[in-house]
């Protein structure tokens, strides 16, 4: 069982954003980074189907130098080895010429499932996972909540959260699936596993590995611009006796609040 | 020289952070109030290594060596004093004493447990006669074929009543003293004629164990003995180097917690029609509280790397003990200053970490001996 799970390290979710001043992207200095928390609930999945069926759990993620520390936390938590997309020319990859690069990285090499988390919490795209088993051409189950390989560990079923409900779907491997929150608990990346990790290797692609050039990494898709989300405004407190003063919550929400 | 932090050193980091914001603090307050540790909360620290850190890989641990270990204490600091030092009197005066003297064959069947977390350790010096005079030991080893008799108690051992394995000092020729007359022994707890007295209850580190040991013609063999009879003492006070360093990453830790509170409550705290932080004075402290903290931070770090080198580190660790241990103390009563009469209540941290801050000034070394360590360094030098 050969399993890969696609990573991004992103920003910290506890860290303060600012806006750059192109209005374009984000001030990066002083902003620490971690790996994307859906992302954690793919490499612990992967983790534990290497557990029961043996194989090789591989991280791949597409970043600038510092994600190789994305990496190494991963294998730091179990994964056996690395493969880290970075070159000048896809500092600006968008989405879209992400999953690309990663259908090309991935197309040489040997799998029987993809994992992903359902989206990164930096920009929160939803994208590169679908887009990714569509450019391998396979079958894909995205936001799941739980997996099971068939005992032929020929195919697997996933339950996913759809609206109201509860879908359960099969799919023959090789299969793309991408990670929701429930679907398992991450472990931590051990302190042992640390020193382990430094062993282990972590292969750099660059363009010319990747096979890309020019117009394949050429963004699809251009930011416009960002802004920040509205300061949340200071909450009201309501004095008085709680008979009186549920009785005053009541008509705020009404009228000002409009909600009920 | 090169002050950077290396891609292993901001993982630990972030690990052991992750693993106290997560596991460690929510349960703080309630560690305090019922005055123990979970023991899921011990396994779940084993199960991911932080009983070993600074053991080498062939012992068991990570092999991260001082600079690993303060960093993790400095994180568990943030989070509980109580869980930090249970972890710290393990590991850096528990496991320390068999790392440095202990035989291969000792370090197999008692290091390797104790660093993988299997068996919790303790250190056991401290006698009711003898506290800073630590060398005036009372209990006593005395020899009998291929074992040795001990007699005699100890007290406010950390762990003690919670521990499986004690590295005991007992004086095996009381006339010698500290030269020759004391020596140091591997007891697992479960030994005939082990018991353990009064559980302390305590002002703070609460939550942590601190115990009398009694010990009642308790024979240890002679495998048993760690290092060589009569030299107990040297292993004693070098495992304390080891001991007071990672106390000053716990008081850097615990002081960060500090400065962390206080500055979101000066931010968020008005008078006087604006945010506390707009008072000069609370920027005073805020500033005064930070610059204690870089120089802290610096000596304990240039101690690890230090003591990671090999080179010897007894005054630097004595120093380190006794600065960030006096400025942790200055540091929480100027946090709960700037917190007011919040900071006195129980419902906010400020009051456990001014509470728990306290021992650290005596511990391990009061710093009254600390700064006799000290002295005799210069003294003997003539200089620097």
């Amino acid at each position: 069982m050969n399993i890969i799970v696609c990573m991004k390290q992103v920003p910290d979710t506890a860290a303060r954003i600012k806006i750059k001043g192109d209005g374009k992207g984000i001030e990066t200095s002083g902003v620490s980074y971690v790996v994307n928390p859906y992302d954690e609930y793919a490499v612990e999945e992967a983790l534990r189907l290497k557990e029961k069926a043996g194989g090789e759990v591989v991280v791949i993620s597409l970043g600038p130098d510092r994600a190789t520390e994305a990496i190494r936390t991963c294998l730091a938590m179990g994964a056996d080895r690395g493969v880290h997309l970075k070159d000048p020319s896809f500092e600006d990859a968008d989405p879209f010429v992400t999953a690309q690069l990663l259908a090309k990285a991935l197309s040489g090499m040997d799998y029987d499932l993809i994992l992903c988390g359902k989206q990164a919490v930096d920009d929160n795209a939803c994208f590169v996972g679908p887009a990714l088993a569509e450019g391998l051409g396979i079958p894909q189950a995205t936001v799941i909540t739980k997996l099971t390989l068939a005992e032929d560990a020929k195919s697997v079923t996933v339950e996913r959260e759809v609206e109201g409900g509860r879908e359960v779907l099969q799919l023959p491997l090789p299969a793309l699936v991408t990670a929701q929150k429930g679907l398992n608990e991450p472990r931590y990346a051990s302190l042992p596993g640390i020193m382990k990790a430094k062993k282990k290797e972590i292969k750099v692609m660059d363009a010319a590995a990747v096979g890309v050039s020019g117009d394949d990494v050429k963004q699809k898709i251009e930011t416009v611009s960002l802004s920040p989300a509205p300061e949340r405004t200071a909450g009201k407190i309501i004095p008085g006796e709680p008979s009186e003063a549920v009785k005053e919550l009541v008509r705020l929400l009404k009228e000002e609040a409009k909600a009920l | 020289m090169d002050f950077q932090w290396t891609e292993e050193h901001r993982m630990i980091r972030d690990m052991v952070k992750k693993f106290t914001d997560q596991e460690v603090r929510p349960l703080a307050a309630e560690i305090d109030k019922k005055k123990e540790l979970p023991q899921a909360l011990i396994r779940k620290g084993a199960d991911n290594g932080l009983t070993g850190i600074a053991i080498p890989e062939a012992y068991g641990g990570s092999g991260f060596g001082e600079i690993g270990y303060c960093i993790m204490m400095e994180e568990l600091s943030h989070g509980c004093a109580s869980f930090a030092i249970t972890i710290a009197a393990h590991q850096s005066i528990g496991c320390m004493p068999i790392l440095l003297d202990g035989t291969e064959e000792q370090k197999q069947q008692f290091l390797v447990p104790m660093a993988q977390g299997e068996k919790l350790g303790a250190f056991a010096l401290t006698e009711p006669g003898a506290g800073s005079d630590a060398s005036a030991l009372r209990t006593t080893a005395v020899e009998d074929g291929d074992a040795f008799v001990i007699n005699g108690s100890k007290i406010w051992i950390t762990n003690g009543g919670i521990a499986d394995v004690v590295i005991l000092y007992a004086a095996n020729d009381p006339a010698k003293g500290p030269r020759g007359g004391i020596t140091a022994f591997i007891v697992p707890t479960d030994t005939p004629g082990f018991s353990v007295g009064t559980i302390e209850e305590k002002m703070g580190i609460r939550g942590s164990n601190t115990a009398e040991l009694i010990f009642e013609e308790m024979r240890i063999p002679r495998s048993q003995v760690l290092g060589k009879v009569g030299e107990g003492f040297k292993n004693a006070m070098a495992t304390l180097d080891y001991g007071r360093l990672g106390l000053g990453a716990a008081a850097v830790g615990a002081s960060k917690e500090m400065l962390r509170l206080s500055i979101t409550h000066a931010n968020e705290r008005k008078q006087f029609g604006r945010p506390l932080a707009d008072q000069q004075i609370i920027q005073f402290y805020l500033a005064e509280m930070a610059a204690r903290i870089y120089a802290m931070e610096s000596m304990v770090y240039r101690t690890a790397a230090m003591a990671d080198r090999g080179e010897r580190f007894s005054r630097e660790s004595a120093m380190v003990k006794y600065l960030c241990t006096e400025w942790q103390d200055w540091i929480v009563d100027k946090a709960m200053q700037v917190h007011g009469g919040m900071g006195y209540m129980t419902h906010m941290p400020i009051e456990r970490f001014y509470r728990d801050s306290r021992i650290n000034r005596i511990f391990e070394g009061t710093n009254e001996i600390q700064r006799i360590v000290i002295a005799r360094d210069v003294l003997k030098k003539g200089e620097y």
